[in-house]
């Protein structure tokens, strides 16, 4: 199947490393239009009010200011991830539902002028009583945060398969756990940013930091009222999204809203503090959850309860809950399995995607769960994974179908790194330092389906030198994904990585995309570029063929030359082939198109969940070890190993990047981040109180291929990086266990948790809640 | 009231009008169109702004830019020489330090500086200069793999 690839495979520079290192690379924040206005936004101090009246008249009267607009303006839209469901305006309407939301914007000559005309604006507002804790939001008499959610449940799943009762009779032992975990930032460097430019013919032009900018593209659209050929979305480079950056925001339908009100374009940049009190986070959740166990280790049932704060608005949450509550099973062979999951409204920040999407949630509490019972039943954790790991061709009982997998060989390689490890531990270490070593197990999507578009596009020009320009409709937001897309369409067509030009996202121009999300950009674009260049190598073999007198499908494009199958000294440079096909008598205009999407799969009801939602799925085992020192509590990850199937890499570089990215975010989760609020206001809306990992932080990452090749993505290649982080999380908290003995069921894993778990440690190192049956 | 001052930016000679307050990250992004130096949390938190002053890394977010005047500023844009990039520029796209890029000018103004001082620094020594600068991309391993990587290069000038 593998083949000598002259692009593929290759651990090229990404094609947008230069201008990112010499600073030329233009970010949303860094554009400027003549005559441009600054945009702020004014949000509420509340976390639940009533709007009663707004006065923007002295705001207006102030020298500078051209513009200020409230919700009354807008034409209402509501944003949502369901769109029959939307719950969010741009701008507030009635009510304001967190502190942060927003109310009003302002457009001034400077930067300045519009901060002040903020503190201008008059809000009258009737303080209603406000929920910031899910579990009292689900109360009978609890207040409201939209009127038309009885309980403030915002979307519900209820996840049913096999016969769980029966299988938990069955079982030899059973055990419940409640786990919890902390409100995250996705933590992007970059603000948010617009730049909008509304033109007297009616049409917008709009440049944004978004990591999906159709999305962008079509709510801008409905917000302001106007067909969709008249919103020209462009995308700047984008300073990572990871999931955060999917949505449009309110700065984005403000800047545009504020320059067809003026008549000039108007840039907003969000400060990152708005980012961390008033933009998205990850989902905090309570995990009640039960496993049922053969004696041997088999996986007999599981059952889980989840509530999920969801925050103020409905954003993405349905898929969110859908995946946290769908990925109890996977990456194992669970016959039976329940698992209700309730997202709920609360006046707090709204919660959306992030690197994993729901699933390091569910995998925390499973894979937590897995190794608390293994140490009760005395099984080794990596002998009850393997056991219950699934193999290629397998079907789960949800309906998805695994094709490659390299599971049960990423368990065995982390036997070999466990020992391997054990082996190099210091013989002595001081009484108050106590090593471990956990493992945590993943499987993951590559581009799941979602209802409404899923297609994905690539358009190839070629050049009369030989040149290529390829567009696409996806966006890369630091992933690699214009690197791995160029060295796909190199491949087919015979070129080198430099003789592609990747053109960013241009929604004139370039073909409608779903987006960045779901790991779905290499594995879905990426084989709608492959289809793309076929058919622009089909149009050169002809003529190649016809020069050649040869057959156009023994054609070979290969290192910048073409020639006859089996004869290399039979053909001709790409360049002069390109040349010889444009410039004959009726010379052919070369374009190459393609759009592609998996065949066969389901849209997934979300609420009840079955059905195949990816055409491949990743896998992998994650190992940590840590370091507990007893008298303080501090954790620190020594070491980590990743033993992946991502299938086949196209770049190994840049995978082992997004590898070790994910890694090391994964430890902040699960050690060091929380947002901290007080009645809904967040405590810690700076990078010096909420604390991502440094260079400090990061202990030595060791990565393992586990080698498949997928039938499906492009050159066999699978989903890399997001997956990863979904174990990383349950790697770390069970090597904590395995170092103190005591379970730590909450993330972070602060040092007064440690302490107070190993006060609380009964005398046997085995924990009360287990029971057996 | 806006006062004028004189910048020596990448070796150039600027006068300028600029607000007291106003900062150098400012001064550079808006006044002179050097958007290199990225404006991450305006307030020395996430090192996206460093640039050099006489040779010292600075966050130019917590540097007025009546502050810098008669220094001498090194950002972003000035590193690479006709054309040819400094190798902490040159490793850091050879080595997949660079993810979506926006640490990448204050990673790489903090890492040239430390070089400068300690042309063959220990990792530690490594870690411990660029923990100023977050990114949340790369886990750090290929920023500290590249930096490591111009220094060995330049040694061996």
């Amino acid at each position: 199947m593998k083949e000598d690839y002259v692009n593929i495979g290759k651990r090229l520079p990404r094609v947008d490393g230069i201008p990112k290192a010499t600073g030329e690379a233009k970010y949303a924040a860094d554009l400027s239009l003549p005559g441009m206005l600054w945009g702020k936004i004014l949000r509420s101090p509340y976390p639940h009010a009533r709007i009663l009246s707004i006065d923007t008249s002295k705001a207006l009267g102030l020298p500078g200011v051209r513009a200020v607009v409230t919700g009354a303006d807008t034409i209402g839209f509501k944003a949502g991830g369901i769109s029959s469901q939307g719950d969010e305006p741009y701008l507030a309407l009635d009510k304001v539902r967190f502190i942060g939301d927003e109310v009003a914007a302002v457009a001034a000559i400077d930067e300045e002028i519009a901060l002040e005309a903020l503190d201008l604006i008059e809000v009258e507002y009737e303080e209603l009583p406000a929920v910031v804790d899910p579990v009292a939001a689900m109360g009978e008499d609890s207040p409201l945060v939209h009127d038309h959610a009885p309980r403030n449940i915002s979307f519900q799943t209820d996840l049913s398969y096999g016969d769980v009762d029966e299988a938990f009779m069955k079982s030899d032992y059973v055990r419940e756990d409640r786990f919890e975990t902390a409100p995250i930032r996705h933590g992007f460097i970059e603000p948010h940013a617009a730049l909008a430019s509304w033109d007297s013919s009616g049409k917008l032009s709009f440049w944004g930091s978004k990591q999906s900018p159709y999305f962008t593209y079509r709510n801008m659209a409905k917000a302001l009222g106007i067909p969709l050929n008249r919103v020209r979305v462009i995308q700047p480079y984008i300073g990572g999204g990871f999931g955060g950056k999917n949505e449009m925001f309110a700065v984005d339908f403000c800047a545009a809203f504020l320059s067809q009100k003026t008549g000039k374009p108007v840039k907003i940049v969000v400060s990152q503090e708005e980012v961390l009190f008033a933009y998205r986070q990850r989902h905090p959740t309570i995990i009640d959850i039960k496993t049922g166990l053969k004696k041997d280790g088999t996986l007999m049932a599981l059952e889980a309860h989840v509530i999920a704060d969801g925050g103020a608005y409905l954003s993405i949450g349905p898929m969110s809950l859908y995946l946290m509550t769908a990925f109890f099973g996977l990456p194992y062979r669970l016959p039976n399995m329940r698992s209700k999951g309730y997202r709920v409204y609360t006046n707090t920040q709204p919660s959306c995607a992030m690197r994993g999407h729901g699933v390091p949630q569910a995998r925390f509490a499973a894979e937590g769960q897995l190794d608390l019972a293994a140490r009760d039943m005395g099984l080794d954790p990596l002998d009850v994974r393997l056991k219950n790991a699934l193999k290629p061709g397998e079907t789960t009982p949800n309906g998805f179908k695994i094709t490659s997998c390299g599971f049960e060989e990423s368990i065995l390689k982390s036997k070999e790194i466990i020992a391997k490890w054990m082996s190099e531990r210091p013989k002595e270490s001081p009484a108050n330092i106590k090593r471990g070593v956990g493992v945590g197990c993943y499987g993951f999507v590559c581009g799941p389906r979602m209802a409404g578009h899923n297609t994905a596009a690539a358009v190839i020009k070629v050049h009369e030198d030989g040149g290529i320009s390829l567009m696409t409709g996806s966006t890369d937001a630091g992933q690699g994904s214009d690197t791995a897309l160029s060295q796909i369409a190199a491949e087919v067509l015979g070129v080198r990585l430099e003789d592609i030009r990747y053109g960013m996202v241009d929604s004139d121009i370039t073909p409608v995309d779903p987006g960045t999300y779901g790991s779905r950009v290499t594995f879905i674009t990426g084989n709608a570029v492959r289809v793309a260049a076929l058919d622009v190598r089909d149009q050169l073999a002809e003529v190649a063929a016809k020069k050649l007198e040869a057959n156009p499908q023994d054609m070979v494009f290969r290192d910048r030359q073409v020639y006859v199958a089996g004869s290399p000294d039979r053909g001709l440079p790409f360049s002069k082939l390109v040349k010889t096909a444009q410039y004959s008598g009726t010379g052919k205009t070369l374009l190459g198109r393609g759009y592609w999407a998996p065949e066969g799969l389901e849209v997934v009801n979300f609420e009840t969940g079955q059905g195949n939602m990816s055409a491949a799925y990743s896998f992998g085992t994650q190992v940590a070890e840590v370091e507990v020192n007893t008298e303080t509590g501090g954790v620190k990850v020594i070491r980590m190993a990743m033993v992946h199937d991502c299938g086949t890499p196209i770049n190994e570089m840049l995978m082992e990047g997004q590898l070790e990215g994910s890694a090391v975010g994964a430890v902040g989760h699960t050690l060091m981040e929380e947002i901290i609020r007080k009645d809904g206001q967040t405590m810690n809306p700076s990078f010096l109180e909420y604390r991502m990992p440094s260079t400090l932080d990061v202990g030595e990452l060791e990565i393992y291929h586990v080698d498949t090749y997928d039938e499906v993505g492009p050159f066999g290649a699978k989903e890399s990086g997001e997956g990863i982080q979904v174990a990383v999380v349950p790697a770390i908290a069970n090597a904590v266990l395995a170092a103190i003995g005591a379970p730590v069921k909450r993330i972070p894993i602060t040092p007064m948790m440690i302490l107070d778990a190993l006060k609380n440690k009964p005398e046997r190192e085995v924990d009360n809640e287990s029971s057996k049956i | 009231m806006k006062k004028q001052i004189r910048l020596r930016v990448n070796g150039l000679d600027y006068d300028l009008m600029v607000k007291p307050h106003q900062t150098l990250l400012d001064a550079l992004r808006d006044e002179l169109g050097l958007t290199g130096t990225k404006k991450g949390c305006d307030k020395g938190e996430c090192g996206a702004c460093t640039v050099m002053m006489d040779g010292e890394a600075v966050l130019s977010c917590l540097v007025l830019a009546v502050q810098a005047q008669g220094k001498e500023i090194l950002s972003i844009e000035g590193l690479a020489r006709e054309g040819v990039l400094d190798p902490v520029q040159e490793n850091f796209v050879k080595y997949g330090a660079i993810q979506c890029g926006y640490c990448t000018p204050g990673m790489i103004m903090t890492a040239r500086a430390l070089l400068n001082k300690t042309p063959h620094p220990s990792e530690d020594e490594v870690r411990l200069g660029l923990s100023g600068n977050l990114c949340r991309c790369t886990g750090y391993v290929k920023i500290i793999e590249a930096v490591k990587s111009a220094s060995t290069m330049e040694a061996g000038q």
